[in-house]
């Protein structure tokens, strides 16, 4: 408003400005702290997925371990030298047996020392064989042990810090006590849980892990990004560079676009028609798991591709051009590299979004029990999230803890990958 | 001139993914067994499978949860290296099923390997309740006999556990379950549902086919919440919950004991002892069933069927037991391991 406006007479003009004014200015703050209430509210929610996890994840990464001191005698075992035909058939639960029996001297008949026995986890006997056929020397010597406990008593120690009494639904009296003993005496402790990250699955908690699942998904991924990067790429550079734009070209666009949206099990069900049933490719393979996950991460990957190709400026073609290049020198010399951190970046979260993937893999047979860490593509695999599903579905009190744990390392992969996705644009992007 | 690489990289790393798609169609015999089937056998098949591996020189054996139905349809596709050999069944083959394995010429070796108790409990925060068979129908069919009297069917009209029996606390009934997909869900409406509505002469005395969907239907007005398959999650909603009842498999109120409690049904409540010696009302047979023709060709399929019906598997003191499994009485396991040895195939479903 300007003074000559005042003085000529328009006062209540003025006044209606400043009302307006002010509820303009009224609505700007209601929309800012909306923006600010949503997106604390965001916050909010992302923090209490966290704690949560966190704090129920946190245990899982601590196993509660008996300290027991082997005899590695020769008579028990049924050995009498250390090869891996002889190691096969040892009697290592027998040592176990003598070891706690000679702890606990005053424990006997028979159910008794049968809940005695079912203290220390039901592979502790494969610990004791892996042990001595890296160390043969030490058949016929005594040493302190550490071995995983059983995921009852695992779960009963734990449950001590929540209350005094303890969670006793599987432990017996006589079991608890033998534990406050054990745990007073410092031969009962909780131990970096290694297990966790160097086995595959088990039905015991105490021994399973991730290993399998995360280079199940890695193989898996490998197989995705190596089909579906070039593919991708190649394909988007056609679209943008080359096609003349015509209804096919239009009708190809729409269809890309739908197939984003397509619900996975969709990909999944064609896996199993085409991969599985037709061309006979094994079941439960990271093979065929990456081939479904590429169908489904393609349309991702060209779109972000065609966008990136977009935004490079017509100049620099034109400029390319001008110099005499070919439509092909233009495209692999100059749009190419300035794109490429879009592609990339497309490509990243594309393979986020298959890592986090379970419902294609339900139908292609990945969704299942492994125990041996897989070494290729075609061996039986899982992936990461179908473990932490199938922990999720188990009865076994102790999966609990692991489900979140196994959560917390699929949580960390993918912030590592957003993170070089956000990394990579800002380093290689150029701006004009 | 120097970007050239970069699109032969991108040709030469294409090449390779397909030659090594290529390769592997031309993939030899599969060298580990391959289970499918039912969520609740899986527990129980994946221990065994595990013990199996770790004790002989065989690859372990990769178990996948299907669900029963699904199981059973890849099972029966057919013979061959790319179908399973064994599936998980948390009721018994359905005549259909048998006779889709018989036309793909398939002989299978029907195996019953234990029990398993369905438990319907509540938080330990609420006192235990004592139902019968016939409360849970009244509080949970979508039809039921008119309470007037009359001998008509009416939807069902009861809000409270105490409008059902009056013996029964006042709570509003809110029972969560699993969804008709799961195998739990079948056992609950045959054993429990059904059961419970035979009691009731108006419907006893109704044809086979109309009583059946009067006796399996559940209510849909939000009494019965179908919760998932995830047993966990029922358990946990049950601790916020006091006053819901859930169904669940009873491997899971095992484990649970310090946060739910489980109803007596007829009088019983739900124990390792009394769904292994029957008292329990509710408990229904597991299975697995074998492909003769495998046996013999996929490394380890006798050993690992050797192990599963071994005393120290399925056994009263098992390690099957302690899973949660309920061992079947000792002259039906000897029965079941003399037909295993034999690989007795089941022609029809008249035998048992």
């Amino acid at each position: 408003m300007t003074d000559s406006n005042q003085s000529n007479g328009h006062s209540s003009v003025r006044e209606r400005i400043e009302q307006g004014l002010a509820r303009r200015h009224r609505k700007e703050k209601i929309f800012r702290g909306l923006g600010i209430a949503s997106i604390a509210f965001g916050i909010l929610v992302v923090a209490l997925l966290f704690t949560d996890i966190i704090s129920k994840g946190a245990g899982a990464f601590r196993q509660t371990a008996i300290e027991l001191q082997i005899t590695y005698d020769p008579a028990v075992l049924g050995i009498d030298k250390v090869d891996h035909e002889s190691l096969t058939w040892a009697n290592f639960t027998g040592v176990i047996r003598e070891s706690l029996r000679a702890r606990f001297p005053e424990v006997s008949g028979r159910s008794d020392k049968r809940e005695l026995y079912s203290m220390v986890s039901s592979g502790a006997p494969f610990t004791l064989r892996d042990r001595l056929e890296a160390n043969p020397e030490l058949l016929g010597k005594t040493e302190q042990v550490w071995l995983a406990a059983d995921d009852d008593v695992d779960t009963f120690v734990k449950s001590l810090d929540d209350s005094k009494e303890g969670f006793r639904g599987r432990t017996s009296e006589m079991m608890a006590g033998w534990i406050q003993q054990l745990l007073k005496s410092g031969e009962l402790k909780r131990r970096f849980n290694t297990a966790f990250f160097t086995n595959g699955d088990s039905r015991e908690p105490e021994q399973a892990g991730i290993r399998a699942a995360l280079v199940g998904s890695l193989l898996t991924l490998l197989v995705t990004l190596v089909l579906s990067f070039p593919i991708g790429v190649a394909a988007a550079i056609y679209l943008e560079e080359y096609a003349p734009k015509n209804r096919w070209t239009d009708l190809i666009e729409v269809n890309i676009n739908n197939l984003a949206a397509v619900p996975s099990i969709v990909f999944g069900l064609l896996g199993l028609a085409i991969f599985i049933n037709f061309f006979e490719l094994p079941r439960s393979a990271p093979l065929v798991g990456g081939l479904v996950l590429t169908l489904m991460t393609l349309p991702t990957i060209i779109i972000s591709s065609r966008a990136a190709l977009k935004a490079v400026p017509p100049s620099i073609r034109e400029a390319a051009m001008g110099m005499g290049a070919s439509r092909m020198q233009v495209v692999f010399h100059h749009v190419l590299p300035l794109a490429m951190p879009g592609m990339l970046t497309g490509a990243i979260i594309g393979m986020a979004q298959a890592l986090g993937e379970t419902a294609p893999l339900l139908m292609i047979g990945m969704v299942a029990f492994i125990v041996d860490v897989p070494g290729g593509v075609t061996d039986p695999a899982t992936v990461l999230p179908v473990q932490i599903f199938l922990w999720a579905d188990s009865p076994e009190r102790a999966f609990v803890e692991r489900t979140s744990a196994a959560i917390m390392v699929l949580l960390s992969f993918l912030i590592v990958m957003n993170a070089s996705a956000v990394w990579l644009r800002k380093k290689l992007e150029r701006r004009w | 001139m120097n970007k050239r690489p970069v699109n032969k990289k991108i040709v030469a790393s294409a090449l390779a993914a397909l030659t090594i798609a290529a390769s592997q169609a031309a993939l030899a015999a599969r060298d580990h067994i391959s289970i499918v089937g039912s969520s609740t056998v899986y527990p129980f098949t994946t221990t065994v499978a595990e013990r199996f591996s770790r004790g002989t020189q065989f690859n372990t054996p990769v178990v996948e949860s299907t669900g029963t139905g699904g199981g059973m349809k890849l099972f029966c596709q057919g013979v061959g290296e790319n179908t399973p050999d064994i599936t998980g069944a948390s009721r018994r083959i359905k005549q259909s099923e048998l006779d889709n394995c018989h036309k793909n010429g398939i002989d299978v070796v029907e195996v019953q390997v234990g029990f398993d108790g369905i438990a319907v409990a509540n938080s330990k925060d609420a006192e235990q309740l004592s139902l019968s068979r016939k409360d849970l129908f009244l509080a949970l069919a979508k039809q039921v006999p008119n309470p007037d009297g009359s001998e008509t069917l009416v939807a069902n009209p009861y809000k409270t556990w105490k409008d059902v029996n009056p013996a029964l606390p006042a709570h509003k009934i809110e029972v969560l379950g699993p969804p008709p997909t799961s195998g739990t869900r079948d056992a609950f409406a045959e054993l429990v549902m059904e059961h419970g509505c035979e009691t009731i002469p108006m419907i006893a005395k109704m044809e086979k086919d109309k009583k059946k969907v009067v006796c399996q239907t559940l209510r849909e007005d939000g009494a019965y919440v179908e919760a998932g398959e995830n047993d966990n999650l029922i358990v946990n909603k049950l601790v916020a919950d006091h006053n819901a009842l859930g169904i669940f498999g009873f491997s899971y109120l095992d484990q649970n004991t310090d946060k739910i409690q489980g109803s007596k049904i007829d009088g019983e409540s739900p124990t390792f002892e009394s769904i292994a010696d029957h008292s329990y009302p509710v408990s229904r047979p597991l299975f697995i069933y074998v492909k003769k023709s495998h046996v013999g060709v996929v490394p380890g399929m006798k050993q690992f069927l050797a192990e599963f019906t071994s005393e120290r598997a399925w056994g009263e003191e098992g390690y099957l037991a302690d899973k949660g499994m309920i061992p079947m009485p000792t002259a039906k396991r000897q029965q079941v391991l003399a037909n295993v040895r034999k690989l007795n195939a089941l022609s029809n479903l008249a035998q048992k």
